[in-house]
């Protein structure tokens, strides 16, 4: 019943909106409302993530520049120039469009390791500048973010700001799933596929692939304003190289061209290092060796892998 | 040839040198199995911390570096036995993760058996600065150079002139076809893990002495090494080293003449424009699609 469920379209939904909705019962303190958080923004980041990387089969290591970008717009214009956060958050996540679009054009050209190199670099390049420029975002010490106010009224407290990104979070996911049922999201399947072969029959390849590389980066920039408005400060530690390699072992942990899969590798690396403090100075290895087991063990990801032995399982 | 230019050309070829040897690392790897090693940083950072260690406890130079090397090569032998071979047949972004994930073992590993500290290897040769037209240099730059001249050297001699060095390489080229004239590619897989993995291991112990060595060294050399590798054109030999020591004048020159602070963003920008206009490098092969 529950397999048939998730694998209708909107039945997924239905199952993650439950989950969002009951999870407060097992959150007994502020902690774990804060570990929930922020599974739910990184959620958010790997299911625009998987849309280019999963469906369309693009890689990007460069998503923690624009998630960065997005965190820093926001926090600079509202805290430098006082625009209301609402303003700044959708402003900086239009720059950020519009700069994964300039950027977009040229590199998705690339191919493979090359695409990697090119959003690596790109990814490098934001992350130096937002170290370097101190005097705008305080350089490696980081900045201070205002609050979301909502008519004058700011938005704080964890069981607050749970419901704020449970609500991103669902709005993210229905979006990403119509988007892989449209007509674009066919496309990107048949030019991951082969890009000749789409293009044949009259997909015009280059114009999807910018089109959901934008797509990707407005989800990640997203999320960004959200961190820095949740959080009330960033630092560059979110902008780093590492950071991307985050993002993109999320999707693939959890099951790339798998919307609840990108949802189910949030949690589930979210949540590790924070078990894994119990063993200190063996938190690295272990966290390596997870993540080299499961990808050898289940080199699909986690959910097609479960599914499909959940399907296979059934009489 | 003015004084200072001499000096960023020198700092550029010094640390390109270890960026092509890192490059090297890379594409022999991919060469041989279309895998992009994100741990190879790591074995760079083995080479220099092993180094560092064995001097400690009174071991002689040479013999140190030979263990170090042999460590690492170890250690890339093992990579591939363990973590490669058993996910054959992965996507390549899955084999992407795996490398990831061992390379964030390895620095766990690394941080236990060592420590978080700094390290500096003494010099081979002492620290005396040498005047060379107007410029300063130090010793270890030159063995920096020399040394890798002469791996570049012995690697081509391997790939032109030994059994296993032509067998990688006919692996390379076609990998099924190589299986029919009974080469046994998964030994081609491993020799060509361990070479890596010793080339790494070689630059990491050159450049301790003049940059330092550290745990977490290899995130960034690794990374600039892909770059190089990346620059120059993934699976070129030739193209490794150009795309070295081209990113490490490239870094030099940005570092002396515009801003120390923006060397890696000058770096940076100029690959992307690379790449916009020679989609595979400045001498990778330029492939055509089959549908």
């Amino acid at each position: 019943m529950f397999g048939r469920l998730a694998a209708s379209r909107f039945g997924g939904l239905a199952v993650l909106a439950a989950i969002v909705l009951v999870l407060p019962l097992a959150l007994v303190n502020n902690y774990y409302y804060e570990v929930a958080i922020l599974v739910g923004l990184n959620a958010i980041v790997c299911v625009g993530l998987n849309l280019l990387i999963g469906y369309a089969g693009q890689i990007s290591l460069g998503h923690a520049g624009f998630f960065g970008l997005g965190a820093y717009g926001s926090a600079i214009l509202t805290a430098r120039y006082g625009w209301p956060p609402f303003a700044a958050m959708a402003a900086a996540t239009l720059g950020v469009a519009l700069l994964a679009w300039i950027v977009g054009r040229p590199i998705l050209r690339l191919r493979g390791h090359y695409l990697a190199m090119a959003t690596l670099g790109m990814g490098i390049i934001i992350s130096i500048v937002i170290v370097t420029e101190d005097r705008l975002t305080g350089g490696p010490d980081g900045m201070a973010v205002p609050p979301l106010t909502l008519f004058g009224l700011a938005l704080a407290g964890e069981r607050l700001w749970y419901w704020i990104v449970g609500a991103g979070l669902l709005v993210a996911v229905w979006l990403a799933l119509n988007l892989v049922d449209s007509p674009h999201g066919r496309a990107l399947r048949a030019l991951h596929g082969s890009e000749i072969g789409a293009e044949v029959t009259g997909i015009d390849s280059a114009r999807h692939k910018v089109r959901v590389f934008v797509i990707s980066a407005i989800y990640a920039a997203l999320a960004g304003s959200l961190t820095a408005h949740y959080a009330g400060f960033i630092t560059p530690g979110k902008v780093t190289f590492f950071h991307s390699i985050e993002l993109v072992t999320m999707v693939v942990f959890g099951g790339m061209a798998s919307t609840f899969g990108a949802v189910v590798g949030a949690a589930v690396l979210t949540m590790l290092p924070q078990a894994l403090t119990l063993f200190k100075e063996y938190e690295m290895v272990v966290f390596g060796a997870v993540m080299m087991l499961t990808m050898i063990f289940m080199p699909k990801g986690l959910v097609p892998t479960l599914a499909s032995r959940f399907a296979a399982g059934r009489p | 040839m003015s004084a200072q230019f001499l000096q960023f050309l020198l700092a550029g070829l010094t640390i390109g040198a270890i960026y092509a040897l890192v490059a090297l690392g890379f594409s022999i790897i991919y060469n041989a199995s279309h895998v992009i090693n994100f741990a190879q940083g790591e074995f760079v950072m083995i080479g220099g911390m092993a180094t560092v260690s064995l001097t400690a406890i009174g071991w002689p130079l040479p013999f140190a570096i030979a263990a170090a090397v042999l460590v690492a090569a170890l250690v890339g032998l093992a990579l591939e036995k363990f973590a490669v071979e058993p996910a054959r047949g992965a996507s390549v972004v899955t084999l992407i993760i795996i490398t990831i994930g061992a390379s964030i073992l390895l620095r766990g590993v690394a941080s236990i058996v060592w420590d978080k500290n700094i390290h500096a290897l003494k010099a081979f040769s002492g620290e005396a600065p040498i005047q060379i037209g107007g410029a300063t240099i130090v010793p270890q730059s030159l063995w920096v150079m020399g040394i890798a001249l002469v791996v570049v050297l012995l690697l081509t001699w391997f790939f032109s002139r030994t059994l296993i060095g032509k067998a990688l390489l006919a692996t390379s080229h076609n990998r099924l076809a190589a299986q029919l004239v009974g080469i046994n590619v998964r030994h081609v897989l491993l020799a060509s893990f361990g070479l890596s993995a010793a080339l790494g291991a070689v630059a990491g112990i050159l450049i301790a002495p003049i940059t330092f060595t550290s745990w977490d060294v290899g995130v960034m050399l690794g990374l600039k090494g892909f770059a190089a590798a990346i620059l120059g054109g993934l699976g070129s030999g030739p193209g490794a080293i150009v795309g070295g020591l081209v990113l490490g004048l490239i870094e030099a020159m940005g570092a002396g003449y515009v801003s120390s602070a923006y060397k890696d963003v000058i770096a940076f920008v100029l690959i992307l424009v690379v790449l916009v206009f020679l989609p595979s490098g400045l001498l990778g092969s330029r492939s055509t699609d089959r549908v």
